[in-house]
């Protein structure tokens, strides 16, 4: 485990979050085992304030339930997540709610994550009501206006219905709502992956003005790599609910080390025809984490992979400046990316 | 009637809940349904102003018009329009009076079964746990009793009277609402606009009843309508058993029974209460599924 700087405004250590499958008087009679789900498993990370920590991973690989336990939205099952200081997971439901304030989400499906039934203003007031912000209507209408214009709507919209807007600017108000209470930390769940290309650069460019104005911090989670390539400050990657690698962002771009990384490197297209990239074929789907495979999780599907990868699982180890990643075969510095023919 | 020129749904003011309007304008053009709720409301309207209607006092008795016909029979008065029962009383205003009754016990008990229906399956649906398996076990069990053999049990228990029909329909009638709320809050409470609440630290309270409740209002109205029109035909069977509101209170179900000995020679005694039972659950169960086409979106094109 690779330590993490002290002055780290949230620090993970350990979480992790299993779902248990039904498991009744009926299942124990007949000895049937109750079914887990391990969609995160001891993983551990630290961001410095006012850093953009991008995820990334494929579909069901337990990015958005990591993001989703740090805000305690889905109750951890083991691990500590201390945020400025405070280990969150235990805290009681009043000194929880304080937290909440500082502590935001924006979802990644700007159709679902607003209530139909309110409005505009009522969707973004509500933070403030809920943590009696404000003293009164008028100062709570203020705010909302001012929020509201921050994120580039108006203020003629706040009695407007979400279904009369178009899937962008309900990105607006959603982002509206995290930002509202002033939140430090927030964590972005795919928040444009829903979005059509050209509204997913205003809405990056808007968080990163917002992330700029408002000292914010990030957890930004995302399966596009051009979208964590250009946003974050370094990046964690995840292979069915552990992070395999982790380091900043130059590094993890240019010179990735675990090979499910470099798999997912070699699918970024190239803009220079000029430049012919080995292209890594993953075979097969990403495995059950209903039963994970044993030693290393990545050796069902790695072109790599060795007699000790079936039975060992690797250690995270350090292999340059802030970068880390967990492969047997590390040392040997094998890469899948070397040009084709070599 | 006057709702249909609205067309299809107006727009203009983005203020109003315009699912709402929309949905509205969608019942308004369904002409079988508009005109079944004019059905409904026309019976309401009779039961609210009985008094001014009637034409006679519905429990005065007078020996010599027993069993006198329909008007436009032979030895028919136009007084009495529908003829009198075998103590010389007006069918007709004992059916205008009946129908206070009916819409009363009916309109009660879909009121009570619901607001009780909505508190439990928001607590089963949304706690999940052990109180969902408490409440599911229960609605599991009231579900295996056949409706009408419960309620004469507990009428024979409590004893006939207008309260006991009410509290005898709502004990089995609170299920159905609480089945509906119970799963519209379970596909509900995963939407990431709960999950959203819950981020913002808004309280479990807050989430059920400010969060879920107000979306999930539409399918429990529209099924609350339907239900009306069973519990009136319930109200009524129980009445025909002897077990409804007692003598002289005019309830329809009653009026049947009483005119089923003399069904050969006098045919209007049962005849007419019975057709008015039949235009009024047939009213709103035309009426509830014009609702639920109107506000079930799986039914727009």
């Amino acid at each position: 485990m690779i330590a993490q700087a002290d002055t780290a405004l949230l620090d993970v250590q350990r979480l992790s979050k299993t779902y248990l499958g039904r498991h009744n008087l009926a299942d124990r009679l007949s000895g049937r085992k109750q079914t887990r789900v391990q969609a995160v498993s001891d993983v551990s990370f630290g961001v410095r304030p006012g850093e953009i920590l991008g995820l990334i991973g494929e579909s069901g690989c337990g990015k958005s339930t990591l993001g989703r336990s740090i805000l305690r939205l889905h109750e951890p099952s083991a691990g500590k997540v201390v945020f400025d200081g405070v280990d969150v997971t235990g805290l009681d439901d009043a000194a929880m709610k304080a937290m909440r304030r500082r502590m935001q989400i924006i979802f990644q499906d700007p159709y679902a994550s607003l209530n139909p039934r309110r409005t505009v203003a009522e969707i973004v007031g509500l933070p403030l009501k809920l943590h009696g912000l404000t003293k009164t209507p008028t100062e709570a209408r203020d705010k909302v206006v001012a929020m509201v214009e921050k994120v580039g709507l108006k203020s003629a919209h706040l009695d407007r219905y979400p279904h009369q807007f178009s899937g962008g600017q309900r990105q607006r108000i959603g982002i509206a709502r995290a930002l509202v209470s002033n939140p430090e930390f927030i964590v972005c769940d795919e928040p444009v992956s829903a979005l059509d290309v050209s509204i997913q650069a205003q809405i990056i460019e808007l968080l990163t003005d917002l992330k700029q104005e408002m000292g914010l911090t990030y957890l930004f989670i995302s399966h596009d790599i051009s979208v964590i390539g250009y946003l974050s400050d370094r990046v964690a990657v995840m292979y069915l609910g552990e992070i395999v690698e982790m380091g900043p962002v130059e590094s993890i771009l240019t010179g990735p080390r675990h090979p499910y990384t470099q798999s997912l490197m070699s699918a970024v297209p190239e803009v220079d025809a000029g430049v012919r990239k080995a292209r890594v074929r993953l075979t097969g789907d990403l495995p059950s984490p209903l039963s994970p495979p044993s030693g290393c999780k990545f050796h069902t599907r790695c072109p790599l992979a060795i007699d000790i990868c079936r039975r060992q699982a690797p250690v995270t180890e350090r292999v340059g400046n802030g970068h880390q990643a967990a492969c047997h075969r590390l040392n040997e510095n094998l890469s899948l990316l070397d040009p084709v023919g070599t | 009637m006057t709702a249909i020129d609205n067309g299809p749904a107006a727009s203009a003011d983005p203020v109003v809940n315009s699912i709402f309007r929309r949905n509205m304008a969608t019942f308004a053009e369904n002409r079988l349904a508009l005109g079944s709720a004019v059905v409904v409301l026309l019976f309401v309207l009779m039961a609210v102003f009985a008094p001014f209607i009637a034409p006679h006092d519905p429990n005065v008795t007078d020996l010599f018009r027993r069993l006198q016909p329909p008007a436009w029979q032979e030895g028919g008065d136009w007084a009495y329009l529908l003829g009198c029962d075998a103590l010389g009383r007006d069918i007709l205003s004992r059916i205008i009076y009946g129908a206070r009754i009916s819409i009363f016990v009916g309109a009660a008990v879909v009121l009570v079964a619901t607001t009780i229906g909505i508190v439990a399956g928001l607590a089963a649906g949304f706690l999940r746990g052990w109180v969902d398996t408490v409440i599911s076990r229960v609605v599991d069990i009231l579900l295996g009793f056949p409706y009408l053999i419960f309620a004469i049990g507990l009428m024979a228990m409590m004893g006939p009277g207008l309260i006991n029909i009410i509290l005898a329909l709502v004990y089995k009638e609170w299920v159905i609402p609480c089945r509906v709320v119970r799963g519209e809050t379970l596909a509900t409470r995963e939407l990431e606009y709960v999950e959203a609440a819950r981020a913002l630290g808004a309280s479990s309270r807050h989430i059920m009843m400010r969060e879920i409740l107000p979306n999930i209002l539409s399918p429990v109205i529209v099924v609350s309508t339907i239900r009306m029109a069973h519990v009136i035909i319930l109200e009524a069977s129980l009445s025909f058993l002897g077990l409804g509101v007692q003598p002289p209170t005019a309830s329809w179900g009653a009026m049947v029974a009483d005119g089923r000995a003399f069904i050969m020679q006098s045919w209007w005694v049962s005849t007419f209460p019975g057709i008015a039972i039949l235009l009024l659950v047939l009213g709103i169960n035309v009426a509830s599924q014009g609702l639920r086409d109107a506000f079930d979106p799986r039914f727009h094109e």
